[in-house]
């Protein structure tokens, strides 16, 4: 390996990493000191810095990336994760498919981001800009030290091994190959309404302009993390051969909590937008999910709690990761403890009206985050007390969570009928006659299709056509849908806020992927048997012939297929092929369930062990409405996207915000 | 007053929480320990066959219940880290005079012969699991090691390699009590 250009661009993205990091200190120091002293120059170095950080970082991934796909195996990260016969798209996500590389992920993500407030961030006020991508920087600073001293991708090894030793093979997946870059940016992205959150600390101000400059972010923050976590639960769902999308494993509870958190803080930075009040809890909520995200990003690889999929843990990172935490969580509560007593309290408001339904969502969600954190904790508090061990598993969450997502779902149907300041809330329930009818409809439904189900399920059900009808209803008064001509409704359509259609998409987004999940806990049916070629299995009224299991080679692994006649009535409906694969290198067997939709349902079949005397173990699922899980998240995402597009966004803040500001200078290019 | 106290809550929260990692922190402490259900229960009924090839008799519950402490160790050819174990879980057995049990876990009869030939067999007896025995056990992976009391009931239970750490700190004060 010596000699040749190649070698070197390991070394140079090491030490591009370096140099982001030195201006990363300078984007965290000279721009504060000049907010601090009004003064503009240093105030305006801030920008510059922002995009030779990023410029930098994208130097040191690209470095990494191009070992990855030139299989450099004298890097030590690219022989541990990688092999040379992988392919490329493998390679490529490999790069994030370890702790090292993923920490260089999440790093470049932040440039990302900070770099794209100092690119649109022209209408905010200066001192602001240089004090929210200041704070940026030091997040950036932590985590960059963090990797070079700890997690350091770009370390050699001498001799360099012949073949690497390949990514786990559960992660060889088109699911969970974009699976991290979605949740880093919805983690990373929470990291804006954070920044901007201390550095309005720091001002003393918070404003209705102010939520105007978080909720956009915050708003792509959040889709990125609902599409992060759906493409997580979907790839558990298809890859991992039980038929389950969601185990409240720690690792997905740490990325559950700061979306609850942050669909919190959607919701609370509209009442800061509109009615300048909930200030205080808004900054609150905008610290708490960014550092849930911290949490999240952490927990897992500091080796305090224990999960299936966790990343490789080392306890001597884990002090270092402490730290890390102690000081941006302990340090901006601190700051929130010493200055947002000094922020003006909003006015009072109404119960019924849309701020108090606002509050009732703030609080349903911050109760059931404490819920899902207490039971992931719960175990390190309790061994920590009197050294028992014990796991808190589905039971404890479906006993907490649950019924606090109930009356959550019930009034998200109303809260939208509110209006501002005072709402009537018998006039409200009037409009959701439809919702309500709706919901019998769906119970009743769903009580005869499964031949008098369990009761819970089916309100249950009722529960979330409520949501859905309600939802639709109100868009549908807006835009007077068959009240008025159609052209009329047309045109009041396009000239609603897109943030009001975005809000009935992901309104109704929740409701198809409650649907989906209660569909698919409460009438999965489940057949688990040993066949022989020739025998069959009946499920949910099909019948799979199993005709054999047959040997194939891919790429980097070797499969025993199996192939299933499918049919219904005696009607042949599919041919399914479960796989049974064995990585070549690291001599580990994974499930590839073959799964076939109708859209209402999914059948899912594995193959397992054969028995030596001609049996295989099959396992075969039948999922009512579980496609809808997925397609409700794509709908919260669109709903996001949307919303995000709303013209009142991307302008930003109104300029009456810069007219108070006396000191306010044109922003500079 | 009340009201900056209030704002100091989320603060004291943290360091609360923080507090709780940092003792989590402590390398001795191995969260995926989970001790086993099975904990100070009756070992669970089976019987299993010999493993073709081996001269070696296979295992049944009532081996386990002789009035003698016996270790039981699921363990398979395929498995790195029963290889790393495989040294010192044959050193204790022949320090101890412990009667060491084997169940082989889902393995190709002829692999686990060759296995035992290269690297020696500390078993007594080892019954061949094709998957069913490790259910009842609730054991979740391989290397695991079990210690059985004179009357059958399952006394400590191990998940992954039995390294010389634990062995002096865990299994020979265990073993000593139990065998007066």
């Amino acid at each position: 390996m010596a000699g040749g250009r190649r070698p070197v661009i390991i070394e140079l993205g090491h030490f591009a990493l370096v140099l982001a990091l030195a201006a990363a200190l300078l984007q965290g120091s000279l721009p504060m000191i000049g907010a601090a002293r009004g003064d503009a120059a240093w105030m305006a170095l801030a920008r510059p810095a922002a995009f030779a950080q990023l410029a930098l970082v994208a130097v040191a991934f690209a470095a990494l990336t191009h070992a990855y796909v030139t299989s450099d195996f004298s890097v030590f990260n690219v022989a541990q994760n990688s092999h040379s016969a992988k392919p490329l798209l493998y390679k490529i996500t490999g790069v994030w498919g370890n702790h090292e590389g993923s920490m260089l992920l999440w790093i470049l993500i932040l440039a990302l981001f900070g770099s794209a407030v100092a690119a649109f961030g022209g209408n905010l006020p200066p001192s602001l800009r240089a004090r929210v991508l200041g704070v940026q920087a030091w997040i950036g600073i932590g985590f960059m030290t963090f990797t070079l001293l700890t997690s350091n991708p770009f370390l050699r090894q001498f001799p360099a091994p012949f073949d690497g030793e390949d990514l786990n093979p559960l992660l060889q997946d088109p699911g969970l190959a974009f699976h991290p870059p979605m949740l880093y940016a919805g983690y990373v992205g929470f990291s804006m309404a954070f920044s901007f959150a201390v550095a309005a600390l720091i001002e003393g101000k918070v404003d209705a302009a102010w939520a105007r400059w978080v909720r956009p972010w915050t708003l792509l923050a959040w889709a990125f993390l609902t599409g992060g976590i759906a493409l997580g639960s979907w790839w558990a769902y298809y890859e991992l051969g039980w038929g389950g999308w969601w185990f409240w494993d720690p690792v997905e509870n740490v990325s559950f909590m700061p979306w609850l958190l942050g669909t919190a803080l959607l919701h609370s930075a509209i009442v800061v937008e509109k009615r300048n009040a909930l200030k205080v809890w808004t900054i609150l909520l905008a610290i708490l999910t960014f550092s849930l995200s911290l949490i999240g990003t952490f927990i897992v690889r500091s080796g305090v709690l224990t999960s299936v999929h966790a990343f490789a843990t080392d306890p001597e990172r884990g002090f270092f990761i402490l730290v890390l935490l102690a000081v941006a969580i302990g340090g901006s509560l601190l700051l929130f403890a010493l200055r947002a007593p000094a922020l003006k309290a909003g006015g009072l408001f109404a119960p019924v009206s849309r701020e108090g339904a606002m509050v009732i969502n703030n609080l349903f969600l911050a109760a059931a985050c404490a819920a899902v954190f207490l039971g992931t904790l719960y175990p390190l508090f309790l061994e920590a007390i009197d050294g028992s061990k014990v796991s808190v598993g589905p039971p404890f969450f479906n006993a907490t969570f649950v019924p606090l997502m109930v009356p959550l779902v019930f009034l998200m149907a109303v809260g939208p009928m509110l209006p501002w300041k005072r709402g009537d809330l018998a006039g409200a329930l009037a409009r959701l006659k439809l919702a309500a009818l709706g919901a019998v409809a769906a119970g009743l439904v769903a009580w005869y299709v499964s031949n008098g189900g369990p009761v819970l399920a089916v309100a249950a059900l009722g529960l979330a056509a409520w949501l859905f009808v309600g939802s639709l209803v109100e868009w549908a008064d807006r835009v007077k849908l068959f009240r008025a001509r159609p052209r009329e409704s047309w045109a009041r359509a396009r000239s609603l806020p897109r943030a009001a259609h975005g809000m009935t998409l992901a309104h109704a987004g929740i409701a198809v992927a409650m649907a989906g999940m209660i569909g698919s806990s409460v009438w999965k049916s489940e057949v688990v048997t040993n066949l022989r070629p020739g025998e069959s299995i009946e499920v949910a009224g099909y019948s799979l012939l199993f005709e054999g299991v047959g040997r194939l080679k891919g790429p980097n692994y070797t499969a025993d297929r199996a192939r299933f006649t499918v049919t219904r009535d005696g009607d042949e409906v599919a041919v399914m092929f479960p796989e049974k694969r064995v990585y070549d290198v690291r001599a580990m067997p994974t499930t590839e369930a073959a799964i076939r939709t109708t859209f209402l349902a999914d059948l899912y079949a594995v193959i397992g062990d054969a028995d030596g005397q001609g049996g295989w173990t099959v396992r075969v699922y039948h999922e009512p409405l579980v496609p809808w899980i997925w397609l409700g998240c794509l709908l919260m995402v669109a709903g996001g996207l949307t919303s995000l597009s709303d013209r009142r966004l991307r302008i930003g803040a109104p300029q009456r915000a810069q007219a108070d500001r006396s000191a306010t200078r044109p922003a500079t290019a | 007053m009340i009201r900056r106290l209030l704002f100091l809550l989320p603060v004291l929260v943290f360091a609360v929480i923080a507090g709780y990692f940092l003792w989590g922190l402590a390398p001795e402490r191995d969260p995926s320990d989970v001790p086993t259900a099975m904990l100070d229960k009756p070992t669970p009924a089976f019987d299993l066959a010999a493993v073709p090839g081996l001269d070696v008799p296979g295992l049944a519950t009532a081996d386990l219940a002789g009035g003698e402490v016996v270790m039981v160790n699921f363990f398979a050819s395929w498995c790195v880290p029963c290889r790393a174990e495989h040294a010192f879980l044959s050193a204790l057995a022949e320090e101890t005079g412990v009667p060491l049990y084997g169940i082989n876990h889902r393995d190709e009869p002829e692999d686990a012969v060759a296995w035992l030939a290269e690297l020696g067999n500390p078993y007594q007896r080892i019954g061949a699991d094709p998957g069913r025995a490790a259910v009842e056990w609730g054991v979740t992976g391989v290397p695991e090691t079990f210690i059985i009391d004179g009357s059958g009931r399952i006394r400590w239970h191990h998940r992954g390699p039995l390294v010389p750490e634990i062995i002096e700190r865990d299994v020979k004060p265990l073993l000593a009590a139990l065998r007066p």
